[in-house]
């Protein structure tokens, strides 16, 4: 009876799960196989062309890019916020969320009046005399990481600070009267304790940033494809597909791969749980 | 607190600070400059460009549907995923362990990939039509946060209250909806929050189901920006953002912004 009713009560969200994304994403990517042309006949002509692997690479390159400047922001500023004074955190907190919250649209639109020809920033380097006529800065690589970097350092500090707190303090303190300098203490205290939750802030960023889709369209264009761009102009500008499944294929298995194995290792890393 | 940081560090979070508000400050100010095109500093001061907004009927008609499907998408959500987050908790050792998991790929599978295969199987394949589908799309992005949200409140429930009831004689749905529910309100409403907000900012599910006369504002957003470089859209940003202020106002009065920062 009461394994009915667990039952029971779980069966819409399941059977939404299942009917709406198991079944349609299975099917995409079961495409991929039935393809004319032979098994993995999609995906030879995926990595054949030198075009599509670029289009890979720079989804790395970038992901990865974001990936560890936000870490690296990220951490110097959860760190300081959480030493702050209570109702400074609180205030600081606050100007992470709101971003966040703001959508990603929105926040890469900002970056198209920033770097655009008549741009903030052509603006300024003209009247600082560096330039004499506005320079290309946006559709390259540089504009798409500096965006994607935007849009994902909220989520990172937000992550941080929760790890940093989960820190005892008694720790610290026991470092520090042991006579460890602040900066040892970071290093060979909080550093290995930060190091699960560092991984998890990485995987998020890294798999948002690798399958993301309005930043690299604003601020890359058809110059700077990355592989949901491609994904896009695959299915709804050229109509083809058989492609588009095999980028969703690939995406997927990156994604999937990432965040098993990275999981894993965070697990192994954690030193309370020694 | 009473640790010294040093100077190098604070100046860098300074920095990240000027970085994370400065490009919000600029759409502001680009939102009210009488240019033709996207000027900051403001050259001039007009409201002309939120009025624009009304204008272009592909803005009122966007904001109207995005508004449509953030709501009931979130509510329809929350119909399937309350009951689910209840059977987590309360039937944990009857469940296989695999469903939660279950739960969470709507995150984990990315995001444009979903929408792909729903244009491709609920669309066309079975003829859905593109507003039911969007509908579809949204539920399915903001079930694993109702379902993770509301499951954390009910994990702090102390349910010997639910089970005195019962034995008293309550009906079990009865108890439910005056006991379990009332005490994860706060939760319910924080879900439903979150839920809202991913679903109005959604760009990667709703691109593939846009039909004719159908699309969300995000997309609508993207569509402008393709064709003109006027401040119409940065007076819609100032919008949305008037929205994300209004909803955290509402959050801090109901439930303290600290709970939704975790």
């Amino acid at each position: 009876m009461k394994r009915l009713a667990g039952w029971m009560l779980s069966s819409p969200a399941t059977l939404a799960v299942s009917l709406f994304l198991i079944i349609p994403v299975a099917a995409t990517i079961s495409v991929t196989f039935t393809a004319p042309g032979g098994l993995l006949a999609p995906y030879a002509e995926f990595f054949d062309s030198a075009f599509q692997r670029t289009v890979l690479w720079r989804t790395f390159e970038v992901a990865a890019i974001t990936t560890v400047v936000s870490l690296v922001l990220g951490l110097m500023t959860a760190y300081v916020v959480s030493r702050c004074p209570p109702w400074m955190k609180s205030v600081l907190i606050i100007l992470a969320v709101f971003p966040l919250l703001t959508g990603v649209v929105v926040r890469s639109f900002a970056w198209l009046i920033i770097l655009g020809r008549n741009g903030v920033m052509n603006n300024t380097l003209e009247w600082l005399g560096l330039i004499e006529r506005p320079i290309a800065l946006l559709y390259t690589q540089t504009s798409v990481v500096i965006a994607l970097i935007y849009i994902f350092i909220p989520l990172m500090i937000l992550v941080l600070i929760g790890v940093l707190e989960n820190i005892p303090d008694d720790l610290l303190q026991a470092s520090a009267s042991l006579g460890a300098s602040p900066t040892r203490t970071f290093v060979q205290v909080v550093l290995p304790l930060a190091t699960p939750g560092l991984i998890v802030g990485a995987v998020l960023v890294f798999t948002a940033s690798f399958t993301s889709y309005a930043t690299p369209h604003l601020l890359g264009g058809t110059r700077q494809m990355m592989m949901g761009t491609f994904l896009h102009q695959r299915a709804m500008v050229t109509f083809d597909w058989v492609s588009a499944s095999t980028v969703a294929a690939i995406m997927v298995v990156v994604i999937m791969t990432t965040v098993l194995v990275m999981t894993r290792i965070a697990k192994r890393l954690n030193p309370m749980a020694a | 607190m009473s640790r010294s940081i040093h100077p190098a560090l604070i100046a860098m979070t300074v920095l990240v600070y000027i970085f994370l508000i400065g490009p919000l400050v600029i759409i502001f100010g680009a939102s009210v400059s009488d240019t033709t095109f996207l000027a900051f500093p403001p050259q001039g001061l007009t409201l002309h460009w939120f009025e624009n907004i009304w204008e272009i009927s592909a803005f009122r008609r966007t904001i109207v549907t995005s508004l449509q499907v953030a709501l009931v998408g979130t509510f329809i959500a929350l119909l399937i995923g309350i009951p689910a987050a209840y059977a987590l908790n309360r039937h944990r050792i009857h469940l296989p362990g695999w469903l939660s998991t279950l739960f969470v790929l709507p995150i984990l599978v990315p995001e444009i990939v979903i929408g792909f295969s729903l244009l491709r199987s609920v669309n066309v394949e079975l003829g859905v039509p593109v507003f039911a589908s969007l509908l579809i799309g949204h539920t399915l992005l903001v079930l694993p946060y109702v379902i993770r949200v509301i499951s954390a409140a009910l994990a702090s429930f102390d349910f010997s209250i639910e089970e005195a009831a019962v034995s008293l004689g309550s009906h079990p749905v009865k108890t439910f909806f005056t006991i379990v529910l009332p005490n994860v309100r706060s939760g319910v409403i924080a879900a439903f929050i979150l839920a809202f907000i991913t679903s109005i900012n959604d760009v990667s599910v709703s691109l593939f189901l846009t039909g004719p006369g159908i699309s969300t504002l995000p997309i609508q957003i993207l569509a402008h920006v393709e064709q003109f470089f006027d401040p119409t859209v940065a007076s819609v940003s100032v919008l949305l953002m008037m929205l994300t202020i209004i909803v955290m106002i509402i959050v801090e009065r109901t439930l303290g912004l600290t709970v939704v920062a975790k």
